[in-house]
């Protein structure tokens, strides 16, 4: 377990981390623009269609379908959110069943929810 | 070596890290507004939703910056991506961000942050001396889940209802031609 109180010390590899990639990334660019040869020309510009000129627009809507999964995925990860404090109740005995039948409930309403859109056939890809 | 007239403070680590943090942030949050392409300010709102984060971190609410970044980084980004690459025009084209509306909206954002910094200044925040939280108090996220499982057991099941609702909502407004 762990012992003493998490302080925002506790964060700074990952403050690093970020520090790192962001300075990296700006680095590759940089250099890439100043020692990096440029020739434009058409053909480099170009959608990449296997080998195949393109011969139609590759811009393209994409279906709705994907909002709908978007937003099943919010809903379903906002409910993985108050699963992590909650599993860290169960080192506790004396409270280990309050905690499971509180979290079965909940669960229980959420995944009425699921079969309800499994059901519906918002899952499948037409 | 002559004294300084206005000695210059030198920030704690902890302030060093929050003006890194809240320039990121405000940096990321212009370009959302300034941007000519949509989609790039989109891209820039991913930023600043997680510059928010590191600011959750810097006040000790760890399970709020791991949250933020868990559904505002990672699902709501989302979202409003897909929304951006479901319009057409809005994907590839500019647009300006400026319109004849820009002065009357600059103007009630103004007064909106005006709002809020007077409140923060002027109203006496109560301030939580002892929060006796039930758990062992080691960590939050521990404290939070006794919490949730005992004295605010009827909101999260509220919660779980809620969520259902939204479900049931988006499959309603998304599916309505069965």
């Amino acid at each position: 377990m762990n012992e003493v109180a998490n302080t925002p010390q506790d964060f700074l590899p990952l403050l690093v981390i970020v520090v790192v990639a962001l300075a990296v990334a700006g680095i590759v660019i940089v250099l890439s623009v100043l020692l990096g040869p440029r020739r434009e020309l058409e053909a480099k510009s170009e959608a990449y269609e296997s080998g195949i000129r393109p011969f139609a627009d590759t811009r393209r809507r994409f279906p709705v379908q994907y909002y709908l999964i978007a937003v099943l995925f919010i809903i379903f990860d906002i409910e993985v959110v108050f699963l992590y404090p909650w599993a860290t109740t169960l080192h506790n005995d004396a409270l280990k069943k309050v905690s499971l039948a509180a979290m079965g409930v909940f669960m229980a309403v959420v995944v009425i929810g699921f079969v309800y859109e499994w059901r519906k056939g918002a899952l499948d890809w037409d | 070596m002559p004294e300084l007239p206005v000695e210059i403070p030198i920030p704690t680590p902890h302030q060093a890290v929050f003006i890194m943090v809240a320039v990121a942030t405000s940096v990321a949050s212009l370009l959302v507004v300034t941007n000519r392409n949509l989609f790039y300010s989109a891209l820039c709102l991913v930023g600043a939703l997680f510059g928010v984060a590191g600011v959750y971190v810097l006040l000790e609410a760890e399970f709020l910056a791991i949250a933020q970044v868990l559904v505002y980084v990672g699902a709501i980004a989302t979202l409003i991506t897909f929304a951006i690459m479901l319009t057409r025009g809005i994907m590839f084209g500019t647009t300006s961000p400026n319109n004849r509306h820009m002065f009357a909206v600059m103007s009630m954002a103004l007064l909106v942050f005006l709002l809020v910094a007077g409140l923060v200044d002027r109203v006496p925040w109560a301030v939580a001396e002892d929060l006796t939280l039930s758990g062992d108090g080691k960590s939050l996220i521990v404290d939070l889940g006794w919490e949730f499982v005992t004295t605010y057991a009827l909101p999260l099941e509220l919660i779980g209802l809620l969520l259902l609702i939204a479900l049931v909502g988006a499959v309603m407004l998304a599916r309505d031609d069965e």
